[in-house]
């Protein structure tokens, strides 16, 4: 059976696709190095259209609004440039109410598309560009740790990171923030009260790791301007114990938080990025892999949620479970001696 | 939508693989002909492949095609990686091939339509007979300029739109005015991204409609939804709705083509196939003059699928489902009105947790009883919301009608992996009496291998198939007769005199009081004549409160006869102790 993926990797070489919502112009070179912050591409987004009725503006008929044009399709206007006209003694015109381009022009109409805002595509990421999509965006390689989470606010940015969990299950209060950690990214472990995101917004830190928050929190986490994940889920589940030796033996490296949203159709999770120094190439993260002995796996739901574990063997055909259904399951050694039977299917592959 | 009819009962020897991808599971299941029948022969299934990293539903179909080979023994692709179609004589491959989906998110629809409460409303009831979610709407009444129409339709970006307006002979000028963002946006959209686009309005604006916007992106035309200001007529676009569907999903998800040709064509919304069903089941059940329901609660949607005579009903809730989508939920119920139907004490906030890391994944397996009881209070309340938004309007003089509650329905058949893995018939039965609420009598079918869809898909193939894979007791169980009375009593009142006499010549007489649920044993294999007397007024369908009546050959089942004597609708103590203590007692009554 194929297993869910969930990665926690030491180093390991990581190709990152940002792409723009629309396309738009890219601004750097294969092979440039960039940093988290650089702009990779822009575009302008949500422009406005306005139809202009110019018969009714000239008044005149539609069959002889032609002849009074003075734009064609594609060219650009300012604002109160004229489009059509004039008109008769009393030289009626018919402006561009704002500056823009003209789309369509016909028999009695004009469309015109106003400016829409700036967007730029930041990268994210500190890597090289390996590859750029025309018009739309780049591949980003870089060399580091990567650990996924399960939860992100959507927003991203990158600083040192500074651990404040001295254990995976160790409440983030908002006391343990205070101004010396300006500019940093802080690893908690479970997050008991939305006080700590407002003081991350003052102090402001540039990202939050935690395991875990009530889901209670969701309204006021996902506003909050600082990027931050959820590495287990909602409740109070402490960090898995190989998510947390990987994080808490990083301190003082830049850490990138990339806090998107879990898409299943694109792949894309909440991820942070440990920016490692390397020697030669690492291997890409494995994409997908089938259930096997030996695999260290980490358990998705209770009551053994976020426990890790190695499968020590596929069991054959169903297996009843306590809830009275029956499942494909594996027997797991858990780190903590236990020894389990757990579906397949609450089961994410560590890799 | 015509219905194939089998014109003959005997099987001619073909075999079928029905397909199915799932949000969470693509299933392939094969039927085959023994001893002049169609059977269900086994099912393989294996996670469906439309998310990362594959992108392709043929690799969960080629693993779930590995699956059932290995069940079965029976060589069904080829080394060419293809179905084999036809059997070969060796017993490889298969005959047929037919496929449903629901997997790869509700299509994006803009709504189009004159007025809100008119064509609007029948544009957004169209909608709902699919795996659709309205994003954005354009009518008369939204106060907006063509422009911002335009901009509206761009920045939502649509997998579709639907257009109705005028009835026929009547307005057109408006429609045309409606019209123009939708062709503007066409026109600016870029090419890949040009939505499907589907007419069912005035019928005199088809073509020109049709010249207008069928250069700019993938145009069908329907017969008009609202002919008239008063009359309402779904059916004949709803299969051209299902038509662009199958088109939308084909342009959008990697390996649907494929599929699609190997069925010839006939992909089609699984929801639609599920109804497919119950119509069948409607007609055979035609003469008793009473509904029939069908209910597929999914990991991305609910269906309900109803069938009145010859009326049919499609309702797809295409958010409300049990799988990542969960959240969306309490957008439309609260958190206290999910933990009133659990018989253990839970914080809401540890619900509303669960409900969370649900929806993170999806594909996993309560392993703890009080896990399954989330899983069954949270299946109960998406039943109560998605019956409370039911539209349903079943013609007058069903026999069994109560007025003003659940029309009547001979049987309620439940599909879903949620209600097949409950794996305790009490447990299953108090959920649904809880959620559905039936009035008068029913009887609830458990569609334990997940075949409805399936074979609603088949019966465009091989109408006989669906016949007679709708008669495997063993695919579909029948889990209890209900009686539900109503009316107003005092507890410990009794309400209903049941008399049974049984096949083996015993009889039994009980009489149920207000407030219980009663279990009366009638195991399968046996019938039994029911005499039902109702008592204080209560009402059972029967024609008039407290009219009485007998049901002859009434068959056995997994639960015999539940009597619920509960009331209608159903009241639960404000106390969370008394409320817990009461619905233990339900299940043990339930569970004797």
């Amino acid at each position: 059976m194929e297993a869910s993926i969930r990665h926690i990797i030491p180093i390991t070489t990581i190709a990152r696709d940002r792409v723009l919502p629309k396309a738009g112009r890219v601004i750097v070179r294969k092979g440039q190095k960039v940093a988290p912050a650089d702009v990779v591409a822009e575009s302008i987004v949500a422009p406005a259209h306005i139809l202009l009725d110019i018969a009714r503006g000239l008044g005149v008929p539609a069959d002889q609004v032609g002849q009074y044009m003075q734009r064609r399709s594609g060219e650009q206007v300012e604002a109160d440039d004229i489009i059509a006209g004039p008109v008769g003694v009393g030289k009626r015109v018919v402006r561009a109410p704002k500056a823009g381009k003209v789309i369509i022009t016909d028999s009695e109409q004009v469309l015109l598309e106003t400016q829409g805002r700036p967007f730029e595509l930041r990268a994210g990421y500190s890597g090289v560009i390996t590859d750029l999509v025309p018009d739309r965006g780049v591949r980003i390689e870089t060399t580091g740790a990567l650990v996924q989470g399960v939860w992100g606010n959507g927003r991203m940015d990158a600083g040192v990171l500074t651990v404040l969990a001295s254990r995976p299950d160790e409440p983030l209060t908002s006391d343990r923030l205070d101004i010396s950690m300006r500019g940093a990214v802080v690893l908690g472990g479970i997050i008991t009260s939305t006080d700590v995101f407002s003081m991350a917004a003052e102090v402001p830190l540039r990202g939050i790791l935690a395991a875990s928050m009530p889901a209670e929190f969701l309204p006021v986490a996902s506003k909050c301007a600082v990027p931050i994940i959820l590495l287990e889920g909602f409740g109070q589940i402490p960090l898995n114990t190989a998510a947390y030796k990987l994080l808490s033996t990083s301190e003082r490296r830049e850490a990138m938080v990339v806090a998107d949203t879990w898409n299943p159709y694109t792949g894309a999770r909440p991820e942070v990025v440990i920016a490692l120094p390397t020697a030669g190439d690492q291997a890409y993260p494995i994409d997908s892999v089938s259930f096997r002995a030996g695999q260290t796996v980490r358990v998705v739901r209770s009551p053994q949620r976020g426990a890790v574990g190695l499968i020590h063997k596929l069991l054959p055909g169903k297996v009843f479970l306590a809830s009275g259904l029956s499942a494909v399951c594996a027997e797991i050694r858990l780190e903590n001696g236990e020894n389990v039977v757990l579906p397949l299917a609450n089961l994410e592959v560590l890799v | 939508m015509n219905q194939p009819t089998p014109t003959s009962t005997v099987a001619t020897a073909e075999s079928l693989l029905a397909i199915d991808i799932g949000t969470i599971n693509t299933r392939v299941a094969l039927f085959d002909v023994v001893e002049g029948a169609y059977r269900f022969i086994a099912a393989g299934s294996a996670p469906t492949t439309v998310y990362a990293p594959y992108r392709n539903v043929t690799e969960g179909f080629n693993l779930a095609i590995d699956n059932l080979q290995q069940l079965t023994g029976r060589q069904l692709m080829g080394s060419d990686a293809q179905l084999i179609i036809p059997s070969h004589p060796d017993g490889s491959g298969v005959d047929r091939c037919v496929c449903t989906l629901s997997a790869g998110g509700p299509l994006r629809v803009i709504a189009v339509g004159l007025l809100e409460d008119v064509s609007l409303q029948s544009v957004q009831n169209l909608i709902a007979t699919t795996y659709a979610q309205v994003v954005g709407s354009i009518s008369l009444n939204d106060q907006k300029i063509t422009s911002q129409r335009l901009d509206s339709i761009i920045r939502l970006q649509p997998d579709m739109i639907v257009i109705a307006g005028g009835t026929d002979g009547g307005a057109s000028h408006s429609v045309a005015e409606l019209l123009e963002a939708v062709g503007l946006a066409c026109y600016l959209l870029p090419k890949e991204q040009r939505p499907e686009i589907l007419f069912a309005g005035n019928q005199a604006l088809l073509e020109p409609v049709k010249a207008e916007l069928a250069p700019l992106a993938s145009f069908q035309g329907a017969p008009n939804i609202r002919p008239s200001l008063e009359a309402e007529q779904l059916l004949p676009a709803h299969k051209i709705l299902s038509d662009a569907f199958r088109k939308a999903k084909i342009r959008r998800l990697d390996g649907l083509q494929i599929l699609d040709a190997q069925t010839g064509g006939f992909l089609m919304p699984g929801a639609a196939a599920f109804a497919r069903t119950i119509r069948f089941i409607g007609k055979d059940l035609e003469h008793k003059r009473r509904g029939v329901l069908g209910i597929d609660l999914g990991a991305g949607s609910t269906v309900l699928a109803a069938s009145f005579g010859g009326d049919q009903y499609l309702d797809v809730r295409a958010t409300l489902g049990m799988g990542a989508g969960l959240p969306a939920l309490l957008k439309q119920t609260s958190l206290a009105n999910i933990t009133r139907w659990l018989d253990v004490e839970v914080a809401p906030a540890v619900l509303q947790d669960y409900i969370y890391n649900k929806s993170l994944f999806p594909a996993s397996l309560p392993v703890t009883t009080e896990e399954l009881a989330f899983e069954l209070a949270i299946a109960c309340e998406i039943l109560r919301v998605a019956i409370a938004k039911a539209r349903w309007t079943p013609p007058a003089r069903l026999v069994g009608a109560v007025h003003g509650f659940l029309p009547p329905f001979e049987s309620i058949m439940v599909t879903g992996s949620t209600f097949a893995q409950a794996n305790s018939n009490p447990r299953l039965m108090l959920t649904l009496l809880n959620a559905i609420q039936p009035v008068g009598w029913t009887t609830f079918v458990l569609d334990q291998n997940q075949l409805a869809g399936m074979l609603g898909a088949a019966a465009e193939v091989a109408p006989l198939l669906t016949v007679q894979g709708l008669r495997d007791a063993s695919s579909f169980v029948n889990l209890g007769m209900v009686i539900a009375p109503v009316g107003r009593a005092n507890p410990g009142d009794p309400v209903i005199r049941v008399q049974i006499k049984y096949s083996d010549g015993s009889e039994t007489e009980n009489e149920i009081k207000y407030g219980t649920i009663d279990m009366i044993h009638l195991p399968p294999g046996q019938t039994a004549t029911v005499k039902l007397q109702p008592l204080h007024g209560f009402d059972i369908g029967m024609g008039l409160p407290g009219r009485g009546g007998t049901m002859k050959n009434v068959s056995g089942s997994e639960m015999g006869l539940v009597v619920d004597a509960r009331g209608r609708s159903l009241g639960l103590p404000e106390d969370g102790f008394a409320r817990r203590e009461l619905l233990k007692k339900w299940l043990s009554m339930l569970a004797s």
